[in-house]
């Protein structure tokens, strides 16, 4: 478990790292690519998980095409190479509460529900088979909620984009 | 297999990747680049390095080495230099799951083709950084087409694929092959079932956006030369420019392979069992066959069609070949349960 430890903590402190420059940069490009660095770090961590199916998707659908299109959408209006002064807001020390706030709940929830629960040393890998059963059996409300929900927010955002 | 430990495996394995890519890329720019092009308009191409003009492309790689490395003043200089590098990754990723035999692939993932979809989409991001690092309006405009064009051929790449996933069963690459070698048309069951014959909408939507994908022409605005000067490898040079010609041509490679296991059957050879030793050593040479045959038909068009506007290129992919891959897979689902 030695090597796992050590991938972890490498691939941690990148993401880390990462998420701390992707609001302290003040070049907007850059601050969006820090923000694959943190997205890939998760796949990462996922396949160290051995949740493949997981890791692809994380990779497909948020680097592939979320940080894609978030790329395209600050070039199309404003992108300009150098700094920009005024990329953190007012409000930072506001949202820095927030975020600690945020963070300090999670870590209780998660140290609260499995205090020193250890990963097995010889995990149990899961088929992508697995993972298609369980979403048509087990989720299978909560996948099509999801799947109309996503509709809902598609139509939302022809609506607000028609000009007529 | 050989009792090799596992880092010995890994690290032959990575070799052979290293390797592989960059002679994938000389074959198909000296077979089609220097001599198809050549033959179809009527003159001969590179004959005087070689015989044949073989070792030009040698001599071309060598030319792009010794060039000088520059890099635009107002150019983000970190951005710039990483741009070809993440290009070129996508490129070595995809290599991991393609097989060439019973066990010849680097890691038979299980996620296979979705992986490969996964990694070949990294190449926007590239693209976009390039285009935006370069400091010049036409490296961004090329970006942006390149990124729009990737996003919108994704989709029926992707769902073009799933068509074959039903039928197969798995998304695993070996388990596709394996399928189609053991599988029958109507209880004839001596040659398989190549997807080809059932899935041959399929095929023709995955080949279409391939090409887009693989910015080839009639699909080719993203470095359209004559309205943009070469898009966003406009400020590149010498090896930097190299490296993004070398993903070009690789990744050209490893989608006819793809397009080569999921509908040709891949290594599978009819009346030979699907885990029969000698396929480890016939499927390479059947799958380069394939590979060619599938990367002819890409250049083919490559070298003859006009190229489309961008708003056509658009309407195209959301309007006809998306509607018409989601009928696919309806169909493809009812057949499946039918039969």
């Amino acid at each position: 478990m030695v090597a796992q430890n050590i991938i972890f903590g490498f691939i941690a402190s990148i993401v880390a790292l990462s998420a701390f420059r992707t609001v302290t940069t003040r070049n907007i490009v850059h601050a969006a690519l820090y923000l694959v660095a943190v997205l890939a770090g998760l796949g990462a961590l996922y396949v160290m998980l051995t949740a493949e199916f997981v890791a692809t998707t994380q990779f497909l659908v948020y680097i592939g095409a979320v940080m894609v299109l978030f790329l395209f959408g600050i070039m199309l209006t404003r992108a300009p190479l150098g700094h920009l002064d005024d990329l953190t807001g007012k409000q930072w020390p506001v949202a820095l509460g927030v975020a600690t706030t945020l963070g300090a709940v999670l870590i209780y929830a998660l140290v609260d529900a499995f205090h020193a629960a250890e990963l097995p040393t010889d995990p149990v890998i899961y088929r992508t088979a697995d993972v298609g059963d369980s979403v048509f059996s087990t989720y299978l409300i909560p996948f099509e909620a999801v799947s109309v929900l996503l509709l809902a927010a598609l139509i939302g955002a022809v609506v607000l984009a028609r000009k007529d | 297999m050989l009792g090799l430990v596992y880092w010995q495996e890994t690290a032959i394995k990575l070799g052979v990747i290293m390797g592989v890519v960059p002679v994938t890329s000389l074959i198909f720019v000296y077979v089609f680049l220097f001599k198809m092009m050549s033959y179809m308009q009527s003159r001969l191409g590179p004959m005087e390095t070689g015989p044949h003009g073989t070792l030009q492309i040698i001599a071309e790689a060598i030319k792009f080495l010794q060039k000088e490395d520059i890099s635009p003043d107002n150019a983000d200089k970190h951005v710039f230099v990483m741009a070809p590098v993440v290009v070129l990754m996508s490129t070595f990723l995809l290599y991991v799951v393609i097989p060439a035999g019973p066990d010849l692939v680097v890691q038979s993932l299980d996620t296979g083709i979705f992986y490969a979809l996964a990694v070949s989409s990294l190449s926007a991001l590239g693209v976009l950084m390039a285009g935006w690092a370069s400091a010049n309006k036409y490296a961004l405009m090329g970006g942006l087409r390149a990124a729009g064009q990737l996003i919108a051929y994704e989709l029926p790449l992707v769902l073009a694929v799933v068509g074959v996933v039903i039928q197969a069963g798995t998304m695993n690459l070996q388990g596709i092959v394996v399928a189609q070698a053991e599988g029958s048309i109507f209880g004839i069951d001596w040659i398989g079932n190549p997807y080809i014959l059932t899935q041959f909408i399929g095929f023709a939507i995955f080949m279409t956006a391939a090409q887009a994908e693989l910015t080839q022409t009639p699909f080719d605005m993203p470095v359209a030369e004559s309205e943009l000067v070469g898009g966003f490898q406009v400020e590149y040079t010498g090896f930097r420019y190299l490296l993004f010609f070398m993903a070009e041509f690789g990744t050209a490679f490893a989608f006819s392979a793809m397009a080569s296991v999921m509908f040709l059957g891949g290594w599978g050879l009819p009346f030979i069992d699907s885990t029969d030793n000698i396929l480890n050593v016939v499927g390479p040479v059947l799958m380069l066959a394939k590979v060619m045959l599938v990367a002819f038909v890409i250049f083919w068009v490559r070298f003859s069609f006009p190229r489309l506007r961008e708003d056509q290129l658009q309407k195209f992919a959301w309007k006809f070949l998306i509607p018409v891959s989601l009928v696919n897979i309806v169909a493809t689902g009812i057949l499946k349960v039918a039969f």
